[in-house]
């Protein structure tokens, strides 16, 4: 039967990526003792939370069949944009509430997300592909970023670290808000409307303009959704490192792009599954930890990591030319 | 038969739930043009497929030069000789005619391409089939015509012995039409066996020796033209008294309901007409005769460039399919797989995609009745499925097809346009829609068919308007249908100038 053979490869890609997962975490376990610690399994959870937020955005993004190589430098800016404001606004030291540094959360929210946006009117209004226009927005954003400071800002006034230093319990809060954002992402996409149009437009564009399905909508709704992610993310690093870097969030859009393709998102939209993602990013996490702690150097990771991405999507579109062997065959 | 040289032998070809070919056996001659003919879904283009190696039949052989062939694979089809000409070309815009021709085959002088030497075979080639075609020329610049000729040189100079032709004189004016036939009569002399495919019978009796009828999958006949004439051809195809096994009964017409008065667009010039509740509107024509575009002009697919549509009264602005579908209306497309469905998605996600928003509560669905929805709609319209979480893409043609009709009436659309409803469907299904678009009309919907399929628009219309080169040419009211009619109005091509 054809059916059964296509829904089995399907069960099979799924499998396949908690099966590495596993794997990676059985193999660094039994030859790594200090992987296997508490404090370390947190310390990776603690890593990928920075990449995990913003890959929430990302799968959106690729989900309508779209990319967002601008989360890097929004991450970035974000942080730089608030070293700057934090600067120029600081709160009183004695103040109750540090209500300007709270302020300046917002804005540069806002700021983010109105990146986005541009990123889908650009996309949208003069049909520049996804690749280009968030291609020219990282460009144009890491530059304005150098401008801003060409070395290291640090946070003025009120002291901003709780948000990527702090815990609740033994949890830290940056993996909370990861947590919150993949299951805010997870509603989002199952359970409310627009969610499907999202699966939809990346599945048939055309026919889904022709349901009546408000595509550009869609697509300022998820590329502002994906500003908002990076910004937020880039909010949590500026935090941890306690100052604003112009080199912040460099590359981290690759970062982002191979988990989500981990996660099983396919690379034309319309498939794949947020809690995939998850598994997505903890083999980025798990894989760049155990490379550590086994020395090997920064510069064979970013190799491994390189072909682990092409090996995500090797085995996606194999799938997929099965799959239209298979549909041809009937 | 001695002077066979390409045949086909009891050769099926089964889709689920579709028969497209059925025990078909059929011979070509050298240096013959042999028409088929059938209507839509008749396997012309299963046919075809089978032919070039595109597709592989389940069960039969082809047969060529006496050596059968089990597995006929497309690199084997063109090594051999059997060349074809599609609607849409194979051609790379930016080389010139030459480098088309001799693309991946160019000849070598070293290690460079030999440039002077290719155009020169160009020119000979275009010579020798009396074609007036500069080698150089970018193939961009070209007409549709000339483009079309670059194609049959391909063929040509790959020496293929057998040129199969689809719908060649499609996209053709009148004097194109005139020097592709010149073309035809040389490729005939040298020797060339031509396979042509085409709806427009006239030209049929004017270019082809042979002429092979299919119908539903099956071989019906194969005559000398001459021994034949139009209504015995056409009688033939359709097999069956016209009209008379449709689940037609006339609903008396209500109020209109959508009155379309010059829409114009790139291709639609200036149609109007009105359509009553009840109504079922056939619309026919040959293809490219701006159907599809009228559709689509209504439903906001394509840009309109002047003209205004009025439903239910009241003249409204429908620049987008959203518009359209808040005014009520529906279009379920030609094409179900690259513009109705999201094949990738679940049965119950595709039917209830128009109306998430009728079910869902600041964005959040209400999973329960949508259930209920999608559930009540496969039961109403028996589309056969395991569960409602089942992927589209893993249903036959005519259950899609249920799928794509359901998304419009769980909109309960007061005007719903089908645009070829039966295309690739089984007779089974094709019944089944046909039940349903009588229960629509009968349920004081207005309906607009597009059919390629004269049977069916015939059987199911209670009025047709007849459409050439994106105008209409003439109304039929059900009493005066006839083919003879339609086709009349639908070759009434404007007088050109060239």
């Amino acid at each position: 039967m054809g059916a059964g053979g296509k829904k089995g490869s399907v069960n099979f890609a799924d499998y396949m990526i908690l099966i590495v997962l596993a794997a990676l975490i059985l193999f660094f376990g039994f030859y790594i003792e200090a992987f296997r610690s508490s404090v370390n399994l947190i310390n990776i959870l603690r890593q990928v939370s920075i990449v995990g937020i913003a890959a929430v955005g990302g799968t959106l993004v690729m989900l309508t069949g779209g990319i967002d190589l601008s989360a890097g430098a929004v991450i970035g800016m974000s942080g730089m944009l608030l070293a700057r404001l934090l600067k120029a606004y600081p709160d009183a030291p004695d103040a109750a509430f540090p209500a300007n540094a709270a302020l300046v959360c917002v804005l540069v929210l806002v700021v983010c997300v109105l990146i986005g946006f541009l990123n889908a009117f650009f996309i949208n209004q003069f049909k520049i592909p996804p690749l280009i226009t968030t291609l020219g927005a990282m460009t144009a954003l890491r530059g304005g970023v150098y401008l801003a400071a060409d070395r290291g800002l640090p946070i003025f006034g009120f002291t901003f670290k709780r948000l990527g230093q702090g815990t609740v319990g033994p949890i830290p809060i940056p993996v909370i808000i990861m947590i919150v954002v993949f299951t805010a992402g997870w509603i989002f996409l199952n359970t409310t409307r627009f969610g499907r149009y999202v699966y939809g437009v990346g599945g048939n564009e055309e026919a889904s303009r022709l349901s009546g399905i408000n595509v550009k909508g869609i697509r300022y709704m998820v590329y502002s959704l994906a500003g908002l992610m990076s910004g937020l993310a880039g909010l949590v690093l500026v935090s941890r490192i306690h100052s604003a870097q112009p080199r912040a969030g460099t590359g981290y859009e690759m970062d982002i792009i191979t988990a989500v393709v981990l996660g099983g998102v396919s690379i034309t939209g319309g498939e794949g599954r947020i809690s995939f993602v998850v598994v997505g990013v903890l083999i980025m996490g798990v894989l760049t930890n155990g490379l550590i702690l086994i020395n090997v150097n920064e510069y064979w990771q970013q190799v491994i990591k390189g072909l682990v991405l092409i090996a995500a999507v090797g085995f996606d579109r194999y799938i997929q030319y099965r799959r239209s062997l298979a549909a041809q065959q009937e | 038969m001695d002077d066979a040289i390409l045949e086909l032998r009891d050769v099926t070809k089964i889709y689920p739930g579709v028969r497209a070919m059925d025990r078909v056996s059929l011979s070509f001659r050298r240096g013959e043009v042999h028409a088929i003919v059938g209507e839509n879904g008749a396997g012309k283009s299963t046919l075809i497929k089978t032919l070039t190696g595109a597709i592989q039949p389940s069960s039969g052989a082809v047969v060529l030069d006496g050596v059968e062939h089990a597995h006929f694979t497309p690199g084997e089809a063109m090594r051999l000789g059997v060349g074809v000409i599609y609607q849409e070309f194979n051609l790379i815009p930016f080389l010139s005619v030459a480098q088309n021709i001799f693309y991946g085959r160019e000849p070598m002088k070293g290690l460079f391409i030999n440039a002077p030497e290719m155009n020169k075979r160009t020119g000979e080639l275009c010579r020798r089939m009396d074609i007036d075609l500069n080698p150089r020329a970018r193939v961009k610049d070209l007409g549709v015509a000339h483009q079309q000729i670059v194609e049959i040189l391909k063929a040509v100079s790959q020496n293929a012995r057998i040129l199969i032709m689809d719908e060649p004189t499609a996209p053709l004016t009148h004097g194109e039409i005139e020097s592709l036939f010149r073309i035809v009569r040389n490729l005939k002399e040298s020797g060339v066996t031509v396979i042509y495919i085409s709806h427009r019978l006239e030209e049929i009796f004017e270019i082809c020796d042979r002429v092979t009828v299919m119908r539903d999958g099956q071989y019906v006949s194969t005559q000398n033209t001459a021994d034949t004439d139009m209504p015995a051809l056409i009688a033939a195809m359709v097999g069956r008294e016209l009209g008379a096994d449709y689940p037609k009964t006339p609903v008396a017409p209500g109020e209109v309901v959508l009155s379309v008065r010059g829409l114009t667009t790139d291709v639609v010039n200036g149609v109007s007409f009105d359509l009553r509740r009840g109504e079922i509107l056939g619309l026919g024509g040959l293809v490219g005769a701006g159907r599809t575009e009228t559709a689509r002009a209504i439903f906001g697919a394509d840009q309109l460039k002047s003209g205004e549509v009025l439903v239910r009264g009241s003249r409204v602005a429908i620049a987008t399919p959203r518009d359209a579908i808040a005014r009520g209306i529906g279009l379920i497309t030609e094409d179900r797989k690259s513009q109705g469905l999201v094949l990738g998605m679940r049965v119950d996600e595709n039917i209830s995609y128009t109306v998430l928003d009728r079910h869902s509560t600041f964005g959040f669905l209400h999973p329960a009745e949508l259930v209920r929805v999608c559930g009540e709609l496969v039961e109403e319209l028996r589309i056969k499925i395991t569960s409602l979480g089942q992927k589209v893409n893993t249903l036959s043609g005519g259950n899609q097809q249920k799928v794509a009709l359901a998304k419009w009436l769980a909109r309960d659309c007061d005007i719903i346009i089908f645009d070829e409803p039966t295309r690739g469907i089984d007779v089974g299904a094709k019944r089944e829609i046909y039940q349903l678009m009588q229960k629509l009309a009968e349920a004081g919907k207005g309906l607009i068919m597009i059919s390629s399929e004269m049977p069916e628009l015939i059987g199911m219309s209670d009025r047709i308007i007849v459409m050439c080169e994106g105008r209409v040419t003439g109304e039929l009211t059900r009493n005066d249908f006839t083919q003879d009619r339609i086709l009349t109005y639908a070759s009434m091509r404007k007088q050109r100038s060239a």
